[in-house]
């Protein structure tokens, strides 16, 4: 199995992203997920940008895949789409029908997580589309992708999310620029500010979820360290990691030690567990409510 | 422009259809359907005979499958599309582009509209559920501004739905898994959001709390009227103050901008609310069926009326409402 580090879903600082994939460009992910894909009034990197990191990322042997933007809501965000859709040399992630729409028949492109790919008809219609690969969608658990990877259509990949916090909704609206008595048009970009999203607590001070602009992400880390070897039982392809700040290359460091089978797991866990400030859960994959940690007996 | 009105039941079919809803929508007693709430929806009969009702009433009935099966419930869902071509009714409400897939083979002159769970929010996402289904109608989630839903309007050769009243969801609908996140039931999978076997009312002495699955949704002092622990509608604690931190609890209501929605070429007002009752139903029914016929005569000349306001506020979620993300600054 591969690991593959997924679009970074928060807004950071141009300076920083570049230097954060220089040093992806050294680390053992094979696959890397560029671009925005949260909020199109962000614009810290433009798609020459975009373009220019994954160019270093590709002659440092990396795949690249672009990714797009989940709720495309204006004309603008469309024609951005399609510069993105026409880029010509790198694959395209599709998050949203509008992309498929405009990579059906024109090139192969990877199903994101946010497309709803539930069963193995929706699968079919998407790999007959020119889909190579699908990102399964959060909530969906180990015996569902199971049935699925039984009978999935021949040559498509199958890539699951095994670390990070997950995304779990879009909206219209803007939650951080609500957060500071903004309107979204008048945002002043706020979400800047919040590297790793705005905490969002219950009123007895329980971490319950983080505000990311027009998403909203679990503020417990999925990981589904302890499932490596269902995994690849169940033939999956690639592994995936959400970015985030702290101890991203101490996380890709360790799982892929695992996966080389150099660092026994439980060595691993103590590494990712000092990067979930609010603890783990791995509830989707057991069919249990998402925020739960299923131990096993 | 229709009006599209929401029966969880036969008396609520009835309520719609004798207080001038042009077109009703309904569920099979079911997942298969994103109202998938105890003591609702219809059997296969009594779905007849809500069809039958309505057609007499020169209204349409549509039926909603419009949650995601997964391999396991496959066949059901299949079989709920089997079942619904046998009912004589005039479309088939669906999100999975699997299920979709499987209607246009298996019957092909079925209309089909797009549920709001498919988020397509886009001409381009829209035109693909056209060109591969041969979708008639797309019913747009609750994201879209007023200027938006224009652009899209004159993109499209499609007709489109939207909410005019009830619940908001704040979220885009088809890409919320909250609910799933606390409680393993979300709209897409189970068709139910912040389900009421996961709702718990506790007294304390800071007052009456609910929570769902354990999780803390809100506080209410005395006195303070409770609402219903929806998840995006709890008050949090974000960077030290404690608010509706997604939104209030609040209804969706259009009546400011409906000859906006009219003269832009919306074919259908659609009513949220399969989950309430008939006496509810009856109420919108008859007040959205006045004001979408004064605003047809006369578009230019369109002011809601304080009594259809009064009365809709009166019944609404928070007693309050919204013109949602169809204004700029809700965003």
């Amino acid at each position: 199995m591969k690991l593959s580090l997924g679009p970074i879903p928060y807004l950071w600082n141009r300076e920083y992203v570049f230097d954060f994939y220089a040093r992806v460009a050294e680390a053992p992910v094979a696959i890397v997920y560029l671009g925005e894909t949260i909020c199109s009034k962000r614009r810290a990197l433009r798609l020459p940008d975009w373009l220019d990191i994954a160019g270093r990322l590709t002659a440092a042997g990396k795949e690249v895949v672009l990714s797009t933007l989940t709720l495309i809501e204006a004309e603008s965000e469309v024609a951005y789409l399609r510069t993105i859709a026409e880029n010509g040399s790198h694959a395209v992630e599709a998050n949203d029908y509008a992309a498929v729409n405009m990579l059906e028949g024109a090139m192969p492109f990877v199903i994101g997580p946010h497309i709803n790919v539930y069963n193995l008809r929706t699968l079919a219609v998407l790999a007959q589309a020119g889909a190579k690969r699908w990102v399964m969608p959060v909530e969906l658990d180990r015996d569902t992708l199971a049935a699925i990877q039984e009978q999935r259509p021949a040559g498509l990949e199958t890539e699951v999310i095994v670390f990070g916090r997950l995304p779990l909704s879009f909206s219209a609206r803007c939650f951080t620029a609500r957060a500071h008595n903004l309107s979204k048009d008048e945002c002043n970009i706020r979400c800047a500010d919040y590297p790793d999203g705005m905490r969002l607590h219950t009123r007895e001070g329980a971490s319950f979820l983080d505000l990311n602009g027009v998403q909203v992400l679990s503020a417990r880390t999925y990981n589904l360290l302890n499932e490596i070897k269902t995994l690849a039982e169940l033939k999956v392809d690639i592994l995936r990691l959400i970015p985030q700040r702290q101890g991203m290359f101490e996380i890709i460091d360790a799982l892929y030690s695992v996966l080389q089978g150099v660092m026994p797991p439980p060595v691993a866990a103590d590494i990712l567990a000092g990067c979930q400030p609010a603890g783990s859960c791995n509830g989707y994959w057991h069919g249990a409510p998402g925020m739960d940690q299923v131990n096993h007996a | 422009m229709e009006l599209v009105c929401p029966a969880g039941s036969l008396p609520a079919l009835k309520a719609a259809v004798d207080n001038g809803a042009d077109a009703v929508y309904i569920g099979f007693r079911d997942g298969t359907n994103a109202r998938n709430f105890p003591g609702l929806n219809f059997d296969f009969n009594e779905a007849r005979t809500a069809v039958s009702y309505a057609h007499k009433g020169r209204a349409r009935a549509f039926l909603a499958i419009n949650t995601y099966p997964r391999p396991r419930q496959w066949g059901k869902w299949c079989d709920a599309v089997n079942r619904a071509a046998q009912l004589d009714v005039d479309a088939l409400i669906l999100s999975d582009p699997g299920l979709m897939d499987y209607c246009r083979e298996k019957y092909p002159d079925l209309r089909l509209h797009l549920s709001v769970q498919g988020s397509a929010t886009n001409h381009e996402a829209i035109n693909y559920y056209v060109r591969h289904f041969g979708v008639q109608r797309v019913v747009l989630p609750r994201v879209l501004s007023l200027t938006q839903v224009r652009n899209v309007l004159k993109r499209v050769n499609v007709e489109l739905e939207v909410f005019g009243f009830g619940s908001l969801c704040v979220m885009v609908e088809g890409r919320c898994t909250l609910s799933s996140y606390v409680t393993g039931d979300s709209p897409n999978s189970s068709g139910v959001c912040s389900p009421a076997r996961a709702v718990k009312w506790e007294e304390t002495s800071s007052g009456r709390c609910s929570r769902l699955n354990g999780v803390l949704i809100d506080v209410y002092a005395p006195g303070e009227p409770a609402g219903y622990p929806t998840l995006c509608k709890g008050r949090f604690e974000v960077g030290g103050h404690v608010y509706y931190a997604m939104e209030e609890p609040t209804s969706l209501n259009v009546l400011d901008i409906l000859p906006d929605l009219y003269q832009a070429g919306v074919a259908a007002i659609k009513v949220e609310g399969r989950q309430r009752s008939p006496a509810y139903v009856a109420q919108i029914t008859r007040v959205l069926r006045e004001a979408i016929d004064a605003c047809i005569s006369s578009p230019e000349k369109f002011v809601p009326r304080a009594s259809w306001v009064e009365q809709l506020d009166k019944i609404a979620e928070g007693r309050c409402h919204t013109l949602g993300a169809y204004s700029r600054p809700w965003q």
